[in-house]
């Protein structure tokens, strides 16, 4: 058989010229193990393909420093890390950049304002020489229009370069008519006033326009921030160290990059677990709510999985590393989370289709309303009027909030999901689970707990319940079997002392036998005991029936020759479920239960939570069909399974929820993850998805709203009946409020916590 | 209508005609990825007031590398989005941004800014 060879990539520190790369790369050429080396001196990096039974990242590492260099090690996990906070960094300048351009402009149109106004008192019309006012506020408005608002106009001509047309454009247009407008009236009045115009200039149209969209940008970046906070808490969650137990038992605490698959680690109580990982000694109780969103702490033993990021509360334990940073639970759900965030909601559509035309056709709509004035107004007003309805039109349309109106509250809400163990997989899912209105249950594991528990334990008339409780356990110990694990469980939780059974035999089919305290002891089905010619008492055999009456399943117990109890088995109804259900048809849903057990049991869970419809003995391959069934029916169905058949229902639905604990297959199916195996969070995912489309609703509603009453009013509609104009001005600051109200509707998004009753 | 009125009706017209020709209707930059020797196809893109080259031309079932590279701070163009690939990127400015794909289907995939405003496709054949 072929060796497989690893490939690993290290950043290689304190190369200099193209000769150190070669230096570097015939060192770890002649490392043991290594089948080749490139080193880019460019990019700093090495790859080397190497045969993990030989060599190791640690030996190739030894490797570069031998020749003299360094390495810095980065996992894909760090240098997203890296990214992410140098982006952070950029954003936070770029923020301080801006609000500087703000205030800039705001103190400029503060003092140009009252200066313009100047004009309007006629003592003052005499005082002062208006050819010099006008170049006052020229100089003025320069700083505002160069320094504030530059970037509108150098994204404008980038833009029209790109035959690419955005807010920019209309904003770049609008103030540089006006501008270009004041300063011809400005420098060459004359000419104006031979035409029959009066030179008015607009200069403080031009600044404060810049100021109030400049003060909606500075806003508009807050608020952006803040959508992907959730995102930026998980990955602030991560482990920075970890503690590290060498094969020589010292433990060291090395950076989390450093740790390798099957490290031993050590977590001691208030500690992060590092990664992910199986306890190995110790156990102690974790608190898991960053990853699920359970608040109470879950309990761990030997054998037990634990997850990165987590927080260990009062034992300390020894784990054996199983994953490594972009494997880890953590490092799926920020991905899972951030693919979500980028995905595109059907409902988008018709924004997205009018997004594209918008600029373009605003500009248009510009131009002819300017056409129109000049062609209408009277002619000693024409031009000013032309003017000011252009400029008006174009600043106040506004794709800002139409842009925005989806994506913000998709991600708020993808983030708020993954807060409460609501993992979805996208906008799609997050769409399709408003629809719904058929949700179907797969009994076992979702309803229920998908594991045997028992119910009753009825020992025979004459019997001691905790003496017969301690010789069942004792046998039961060194038996496989599920039912005699979930015997074991409870005589732990009623504290029973633990003895000894000797000469343990299970026998396939019917049950166990062993001696304890010199007695034979049964446990197994009624034929193991009859087949052992023991006979039930009425009282037992009644008791018996009872249980196998209520669709449980019957151990019985024999100890030296007769009959001494039954314990009933069933896989117990999770306490949440009932309600859970409660609250599902309360929204208006209709719960149906599917299982493969008998109608009688079948109808027996279906009743102890209140669900009419059921769907008994069906095979895994027919569970999809039963999805065909219902849609067939016209319901929009979501489906709720856990397990590996429940994956081809779970595709067929409407909308598929895996439920945590699942199997990958599962979530693979799913579009929705529930990190809990509780049908609470079938309820959140559902009103979290019916809150979210509702925000985008009222957000597109008043996107389209704005734009289509804003512009025709802009453009002077209402003039001819009501004598009513719209200055730039207010046009800027309606526009400015416009996307930051839609940010805002979607960042009600944040308060959003799941009804629990 | 007095002579003005004549010059500027003519005028806006025409501006309008041209206006919904450049952006509508002139034609694209398009441009074809290269592949490198592992079967990469690759493509550099600069997004600058918008992407250039902005129409794509990609193989199908071949995995794609396009290199963005920012060379504006204006923060229309900070964000990427490839929908139909869940792609959200933010493109730091002045650095170049690798995103990775394997597009499996034929069709052309439009990415945009954060906004929907400026935009290109992908074409994959």
């Amino acid at each position: 058989m072929e060796p497989t060879t690893k490939t690993e990539t290290l950043d290689i520190e304190g190369m200099t010229c193209a000769s150190c790369a070669s230096f570097v790369e015939k060192s770890l050429t002649r490392t043991p193990g290594v089948q080749r080396a490139m080193v880019n001196f460019a990019t700093e990096k090495a790859t080397i393909d190497y045969l993990p039974t030989q060599a190791t990242p640690a030996t190739l590492k030894e490797a570069v420093i031998k020749a003299g260099y360094g390495v810095t090690e980065r996992t894909p996990d760090t240098s997203a890390a890296d990214r992410q906070a140098e982006i952070d960094q950029q954003k936070a300048l770029a923020y301080t950049k801006l609000k500087r351009r703000f205030w800039v402009a705001t103190v400029l149109a503060i003092v140009i304002m009252p200066l313009s106004m100047l004009m309007l008192w006629p003592a003052m019309m005499a005082r002062v020489n208006m050819q010099w006012l006008n170049y006052g506020l020229l100089v003025l408005t320069l700083p505002v229009l160069l320094y504030s608002g530059r970037e509108f106009y150098t994204s404008a001509w980038n833009g029209f370069k790109h035959r690419a047309a955005n807010m920019d454009t209309l904003i770049a247009v609008g103030t540089g008519a006006a501008f270009l407008y004041s300063l011809a009236a400005t420098v060459v009045p004359g000419w104006f006033m031979r035409q029959g115009i009066m030179p008015e200039v607009y200069y403080d149209t031009t600044a404060t326009i810049i100021a109030l969209i400049l003060l909606g940008k500075v806003l508009e970046l807050r608020a952006k921030t803040q959508t992907s906070a959730a995102i930026k808490a998980l990955m602030g969650l991560q482990a920075k160290t970890a503690r590290v137990v060498r094969p020589d038992g010292q433990e060291v605490d090395v950076p989390i990059e450093q740790v390798q698959l099957n490290d031993l680690i050590v977590v001691r109580p208030g500690e992060k677990v590092a990664t992910d990982g199986v306890i190995e000694e110790g156990h102690s109780a974790v608190d898991e709510a960053m990853l699920t969103g359970e608040s109470l702490p879950v309990e761990k033993k030997t054998g037990d999985p634990v997850f990165g990021a987590t927080l260990n509360k009062t034992g300390s334990f020894r784990f054996r590393v199983t994953k490594v940073g972009v494997d880890t639970m953590l490092s799926q759900i920020v991905k899972l989370v951030e693919d979500a965030q980028g995905s595109r909601a059907p409902i988008q559509r018709l924004a997205d289709k009018v997004s594209a035309i918008f600029v373009p056709t605003v500009v248009v709509i510009a131009i002819l309303t300017f056409v129109l004035w000049f062609d209408l107004a009277p002619v000693e007003a024409r031009l000013p009027l032309a003017l000011v309805n252009f400029v008006a039109v174009l600043i106040i349309a506004c794709p800002c909030a139409l842009g925005l109106a989806t994506p913000t509250a998709i991600m708020v809400s993808t983030g708020k999901g993954a807060e409460h163990g609501v993992l979805i997989r996208n906008a799609e899912a997050l769409e399709k689970a408003h629809q719904v209105n058929t949700v179907l249950l797969d009994k076992t594991g979702t309803i229920t707990r998908g594991e045997p528990a028992v119910t009753d334990f009825v020992p025979a008339e004459g019997q001691d319940a905790a003496q017969l409780l301690q010789v069942v356990a004792a046998v039961e110990r060194q038996s496989e079997h599920p039912l005699a694990e979930a015997v074991v469980r409870y005589a732990d939780a009623q504290a029973a002392t633990a003895i000894a059974a000797t000469g343990f035999q299970a026998i396939e089919g019917k049950g166990a036998q062993a001696s304890v305290n010199g007695q034979a002891v049964l446990i197994g089905n009624f034929r193991l005991l009859d087949e052992a010619g023991i006979s039930l008492s009425p009282l037992v055999r009644r008791q018996a029936d009872e249980l196998l009456g209520q669709a449980k399943t019957v151990l019985y117990i024999a100890v030296g020759g007769k009959a001494a109890g039954v314990i009933g088995v069933a896989d117990t109804v999770r306490e949440t479920s009932a309600v859970a259900i409660k609250r599902l048809q309360s929204m208006g849903l209709e719960v149906v239960m599917m299982t493969g057990d008998n109608p009688q049991t079948a109808a027996q869970v279906a009743g102890q939570v209140g669900i009419k419809r059921y769907f008994a003995e069906v095979l895994p391959a027919d569970k999809a069909g039963k999805v065909k069934e219902l849609q067939a029916e016209g319901r929009i169905v979501a489906m709720v399974g856990d397990g590996i058949n429940d994956a081809p229902a779970l595709a067929q639905a409407d909308i598929g929820l895996a439920m945590g604990g699942g199997t990958d297959v599962a979530m693979e199916a799913a579009g929705i993850t529930l990190m809990r195996s509780d049908l609470q969070g079938v309820v959140t995912a559902i009103e979290l998805s019916r809150q979210t489309i509702r925000t985008i609703k009222q957000n597109l509603f008043f996107a389209f709203i704005y734009n289509t009453l804003g512009i025709p009013i802009a453009a002077g509609l209402l003039y001819p009946f009501f004598g009513i104009l719209l200055s730039p001005m207010l046009a800027a600051g309606a526009m400015a409020l416009s996307s930051v109200s839609v940010l805002t509707n979607s960042l009600r998004l944040r308060s959003f916590s799941p009804a629990k009753n | 209508m007095d002579s003005s009125e004549i010059i500027v009706t003519l005028t806006g017209l025409a501006l309008s005609a041209f206006v919904i020709w450049y952006f509508f209707f002139s034609t694209r930059q398009t441009a074809s990825a290269v592949s490198t020797s592992s079967g990469v196809q690759e493509v550099d893109i600069t997004v600058k007031g918008g992407y250039s080259p902005d129409v794509i031309e990609v193989e199908r079932g071949k995995p794609v590398q396009l290199s963005f590279y920012r060379d504006e701070e204006n923060s229309c163009s900070e964000e990427l989005l490839m929908p139909d690939f869940s792609i959200r990127r933010d493109l730091p400015a002045f650095k170049t941004t690798l995103v990775e794909l394997l597009p499996q289907q034929a069709g052309t995939f439009t990415f945009t800014c954060g906004m929907g405003m400026l935009r290109g496709s992908l074409v994959v054949k």
